[in-house]
């Protein structure tokens, strides 16, 4: 399959007064063609950071590349110019923002803002912007799209506006939508709506969609493969089913173990703990002062990455031949 | 509809608070000890009593009160007691164009710059230029315009002649009297309009301008700009009235014959109805003004209706 993106190991740093954050630590992602991918992990894993770099929206200073590569369509977004960099931002790779509430400007009409992404990039005239615009709002499910384009953001509800939010990430048909938590402000019967968008969108588009999210719900219904994210690293990146059947790192697993079940009543089952500090992350796995089944070498040594099968990889020390006992045990627990 | 609903019920307001006014100043201006021809020695009693039935200041205060509020009502302002053969019309008529110019030249000057000046230092946060410009900022807002003004005359006109002492008869003579107005005002825009534009800066809908691969000059001016302009907008109403009265001082200053100069001598003078005249038509103007600013308001941010009822 095509890889649409590719990074590698990247590293984005943010100087602050007090020390030096380091929020991304060697991601390695890829992205196939048409697929779904979703990146999941809890506040602050840096799998926004992640995405904005892909973008190049980090605001700059304080935050930083420091190191690595992503690769899209053969060219380095780690090293093009700002003004190719504009270029490419909405056009090629677009972004869905977490609330629809903010996002769209509250002095512009929906129209202005739906249909200037597409006059600044492409040669259209204001008619066949408008056209392409009511097209959009059609694809995404708006009634009225006519009178709709005259209106300002306020008069249009949560959902509307992050299916707004959509028709303008997708009305210069990107090649790759970022889309950075979409459903997370929404109502649950409204993020349905918006997943199901998704899918249709790239049924009908064959966009390549990067789903950042922390709600494993959200990645069944519409990932293809998942990448798990702590503290600045993948953790472990698998297919679906890979994940969801066959978690191998014990985050994932707590992670999966924590989602609240409809047969189960009463308790929840959280990870015990909280993420290492990231001004000055631990040496070895980060996930070794929660982790139940840690060993000495994991404290030490950050865990090389070992190969499951050709789609399903993780950085564990437990994979390791001289550990496999203990997995083992777990498993018949 | 609405919105003519919406004016009305403003002009009402309008005229009512000018009937407060009306009410105040007269009050004030009665209680005040003294009279036009109290220091008119050489005049005996007869002559001022004459002279006062001639303005009707004999009568007793209530029914010169009622007498005003009539001539009021047909916008008759009544005649200068202190000038002879000369209506407070007229002199509104003289003065007020010129204290208009003033006044609107030092708005129009202290908006752009100043908003100017707030872009520069919140696109360029925590830079020299940042640095230099509030640095001004606070200095502008430090030092009275009246100050400035002497300070202005003396250095820039006086020793350097770069610039007429006094006077208000070309544009050069325009210079120092509008930079003395303006800076205060200025400063306050420039200040404001650097912390909301950072505010709006980091606000989601600029990223996502960002995100569209819009440009750094469409980001700042279509998207940003428009939102951060609100509170500016909204203090416009005081800084008009701050401008107002700084025109009655920096007029004197610069010997410019605006209204100014009319309003400071008939009090001085007991001038009375100069003295009505000139504070209702100011109050007017003012009322007038304010109006204007709830409208651009309305126009700049969509979400604020004027009205209450009706629309969305």
């Amino acid at each position: 399959m095509e890889k649409i993106l590719d990074i590698k190991d990247l590293h984005v740093t943010f100087t602050t007064y007090g020390g030096t954050v380091q929020a991304v630590r060697g991601v390695d992602l890829y992205l196939n063609k048409g697929e779904t991918l979703a990146i999941v992990g809890e506040s602050g894993c840096g799998k926004s950071v992640t995405s904005n770099a892909i973008m190049r929206l980090i605001p700059s200073p304080p935050g930083k590349i420091s190191n690595g590569t992503i690769h899209f369509k053969g060219q380095d977004l780690t090293k093009v110019s700002e003004k190719k960099m504009r270029s490419i931002r909405g056009v090629d790779i677009s972004m869905i923002f977490q609330d629809p509430m903010t996002a769209l400007n509250p002095t512009l009409t929906i129209g202005t803002q739906l249909m200037e992404g597409l006059r600044q990039h492409k040669d259209v005239s204001v008619k066949e912007a408008k056209q392409k615009a009511i097209e959009m709002m059609n694809l995404v499910g708006i009634p009225n799209p006519e009178e709709r384009l005259k209106q300002y953001p306020h008069q249009f509800s949560g959902g509307m506006r992050q299916r707004i939010v959509i028709a303008i990430a997708l009305i210069c048909e990107p090649e790759l939508l970022i889309a950075d938590e979409p459903t997370t402000a929404l109502d649950v019967t409204i993020q349905a709506q918006i997943l199901e968008l998704f899918a249709k969108i790239q049924e009908e588009t064959g966009v390549s969609i990067i789903l950042i999210t922390h709600d494993l719900g959200v990645v069944a219904k519409i990932a293809d493969r998942i990448a798990v994210m702590y503290a600045g690293k993948i953790i472990e990146t698998g297919t679906k089913r890979d994940i969801f059947y066959r978690p191998q790192h014990p985050y994932t697993k707590g992670l999966l173990h924590s989602v609240p079940r409809l047969d189960e009543k009463g308790k929840l089952h959280p990870i015990d703990g909280t993420p290492p500090d990231l001004f000055s992350p631990p040496q070895g796995c980060p996930f070794a002062a929660r982790c139940p089944l840690a060993m000495e070498v994991c404290d030490k040594v950050y865990p090389i990455k070992s190969e499951r099968s050709d789609t399903h990889q993780v950085n564990c020390w437990l994979q390791d031949e001289r550990a496999k006992h203990l997995l083992a045990e777990t498993a018949s627990k | 509809m609405d919105m003519l609903r919406y004016m009305l019920r403003r002009l009402l307001i309008a005229l009512v608070t000018l009937w407060i006014i009306v009410t105040i100043t007269f009050i004030l201006m009665v209680t005040v000890p003294g009279s036009p021809f109290s220091d008119e020695r050489s005049s005996n009693e007869a002559v001022q009593a004459n002279l006062e039935a001639h303005y009707n200041l004999d009568d007793p205060y209530y029914m010169q009160y009622l007498l005003y509020l009539k001539n009021i009502s047909m916008l008759d302002l009544g005649p200068s007691i202190k000038q002879p053969n000369q209506t407070v019309n007229d002199l509104l008529g003289r003065g007020f164009p010129i204290s208009f110019e003033l006044g609107m030249i030092t708005i129009i000057f202290a908006v752009v710059s100043g908003v100017v000046l707030g872009i520069i230092s919140a696109l360029r946060h925590n830079g020299v230029l940042d640095y230099l410009s509030m640095g001004f900022a606070v200095l502008g807002i430090s030092i009275p315009n009246f100050i400035l003004a002497t300070l202005f005359i003396q250095k820039l006109a006086a020793d350097w002649e770069f610039f007429p002492v006094a006077t208000w008869s070309s544009p050069m003579h325009m210079v120092l009297p509008v930079a003395a107005l303006a800076t205060g005002p200025m400063a306050i825009i420039a200040r404001l309009t650097r912390s909301t534009m950072l505010e709006v800066l980091t606000q989601d809908y600029i990223k996502m301008a960002r995100a569209k691969g819009l440009s750094p000059w469409k980001i700042t001016f279509k998207h940003a700009l428009r939102n951060a302009l609100m509170p500016v907008v909204t203090i416009m109403g005081t800084l008009l009235a701050g401008i107002l009265t700084g025109t009655f001082v920096i007029e004197q200053i610069f010997a410019i014959p605006g209204m100014g100069k009319y309003f400071v001598e008939s009090i001085n003078q007991r001038d009375y109805p100069v003295i009505m005249g000139t504070t209702v038509f100011y109050s007017t103007f003012l009322i007038f003004m304010l109006l204007l600013v709830d409208i651009v308001y309305g126009i700049i941010d969509p979400r604020i209706k004027l009205h209450k009822k009706g629309g969305e």
